[in-house]
């Protein structure tokens, strides 16, 4: 079904079931992850896309009720099976919800916070951090003069960006992103596309979204789920040209879901 | 669960208005055709004059076409049935332009008597219309297997025209006076060959609407 190059792979997910008590809300999902890549998951509601990102930083563990059988490799390492640091791999998996998400601190403290519970201490290192992933999400500019002001005075899209940059701090290898714009008005919308194309240099992004035209702009890779299952996943020209499947194309097609 | 029935609508619409713009060319070169048969200047001119008509509907199909791009964003095959349907419009639209060609042959040629009957010409003009009518008909059916078929036809045509042309060739020696006369027919069997091409890269469009593959007809 797929024209994947393969290319070295971040993450390697391989027969995944996932339950929540018993209902089975992903099934047996393979679905390999390349480095540097933006990959888009859309799919309806209810189909598992969030449940599936949820799962590659061990998130979903926070859900009482959870049973996974199958393996997700990260760099080679099965995290459902073998012993896993958890603060390690959400450092290294970072995440970015919905909605901006800033702690009730100042704007400095909210990207502060990351290398703080590292043990960053030096407030000079800590400054430039902080310059540095302010200026990543191009947000620099607008709060350089008020880094001590509430985050939550922050404008919708300012806040999304802060918790991008909050969540770059421990410079992760993979940013995991949940619907990250759909709260958001188009201007904030396109400088978060803009930064995911930035960030894509130095980040492998995985992005779930229900903004079709998102996914085609963004994403090098599209996966389309339906009801627990992975329908297709294939290049995003592919995908959105002349995807494999009849349902992928009613779905990209606006005729159902 | 049908969700899209505005747009859905649309692009019949859109497909319906090539449709019937194909049947206005197909007149056009219809009636060019009794013009020149008949030697009759006033079809000549009402083709001309009625060129325009084909022109604004080709317009009206780049309008809407370009509008629902604008405004429904569409992907996968509602993208290829709007681009096929652009591109449909522009080979129409040639092929109306070859109606025109052909009238204004029957101009030029004007009252001269011809130096024989003509029954080749409109003959390899059947063949095609026949190819016009069935890749519109592919079209609108969006069948790739009619669209398929109708373009191996072509050769028919070529192969009618390398042999007209052969033969008016073969009368300037004998009818030296009759050149500007011979070289008008010779030109008139070259817009015939030429609503062929056009015809063929209909077909094509169809192909490339279904399967989503551009496929080169004339090879």
């Amino acid at each position: 079904m797929s024209t994947l190059t393969t290319t070295e792979r971040v993450f390697d997910v391989k027969d995944l079931n996932l339950w929540y008590g018993d209902n089975l809300a992903l099934k047996s999902i393979n679905f390999p992850i390349h480095y540097n890549e933006v990959t888009a998951i859309i799919g309806p509601s209810g189909c598992g896309k969030s449940t599936f990102i949820k799962t590659l930083n061990l998130m979903i563990n926070m859900i009482p009720g959870v049973k996974m059988s199958g393996e997700i490799n990260y760099r080679g390492k099965n995290i459902l099976s073998d012993k896993v640091d958890l603060v390690e791999l959400r450092k290294n998996v970072g995440m970015v919800f919905q909605k901006g998400n800033p702690f009730p601190q100042s704007i400095y403290d909210n990207v502060a916070y990351g290398p703080r519970i590292h043990g960053l201490k030096k407030k000079q290192e800590l400054d430039e951090i902080i310059e540095k992933s302010l200026i990543d999400v191009a947000l620099w500019d607008e709060v350089k003069d008020r880094l001590n002001a509430p985050a939550m005075g922050l404008s919708g899209g300012q806040q999304q960006r802060l918790c991008i940059a909050r969540a770059l701090t421990t410079k992760p290898e993979v940013l995991l992103m949940d619907e990250p714009t759909s709260a958001l008005d188009p201007i904030s919308t396109s400088k978060i596309e803009e930064l995911i194309f930035e960030l894509k240099e130095k980040y492998t992004i995985v992005i779930v979204t229900h903004n079709m035209q998102q996914a085609s702009r963004v994403s090098d890779k599209t996966a389309f789920f339906l009801m627990g299952e992975l329908i297709e996943l294939d290049d995003t020209t592919k995908v959105f040209s002349q995807p494999y499947d009849q349902r992928t194309e009613d779905y990209i097609s606006g005729r159902f879901g | 669960m049908v969700t899209r029935t505005f747009f859905d609508n649309n692009l019949k619409e859109l497909k319906e208005k090539v449709l019937h713009m194909g049947d206005e060319a197909k007149k056009a070169v219809i009636l060019s055709m009794e013009s020149l048969v008949e030697q009759d200047s006033d079809k000549a001119q009402a083709v001309i004059a009625g060129d325009n008509k084909i022109d604004h509907m080709d317009e009206e199909i780049n309008e809407q076409a370009i509008l629902l791009i604008a405004k429904e964003a569409p992907v996968a095959t509602d993208l290829r049935k709007i681009i096929a349907a652009l591109r449909v419009s522009s080979e129409i639209e040639r092929i109306a332009d070859m109606a025109v060609n052909i009238a204004k042959s029957t101009l030029h040629i004007g009252g001269e008597k011809y130096i024989k009957e003509i029954i080749e010409i409109p003959k390899m003009l059947e063949i095609s219309l026949e190819m016009l009518t069935d890749s519109l008909t592919s079209f609108y059916a969006e069948d790739a297997h009619l669209a398929k078929k109708c373009a191996q036809r072509d050769d028919e045509v070529d192969e009618m025209y390398g042999r007209l042309i052969k033969e008016l060739m073969g009368y300037i020696p004998q009818k030296p006076t009759a050149t500007n006369q011979i070289t008008q027919l010779a030109f008139v069997c070259r817009y015939i060959e030429r609503i062929g091409d056009h015809t063929t890269n209909i077909a094509e469009n169809v192909i490339y609407l279904v399967t989503g593959k551009n496929y080169d007809l004339n090879a």
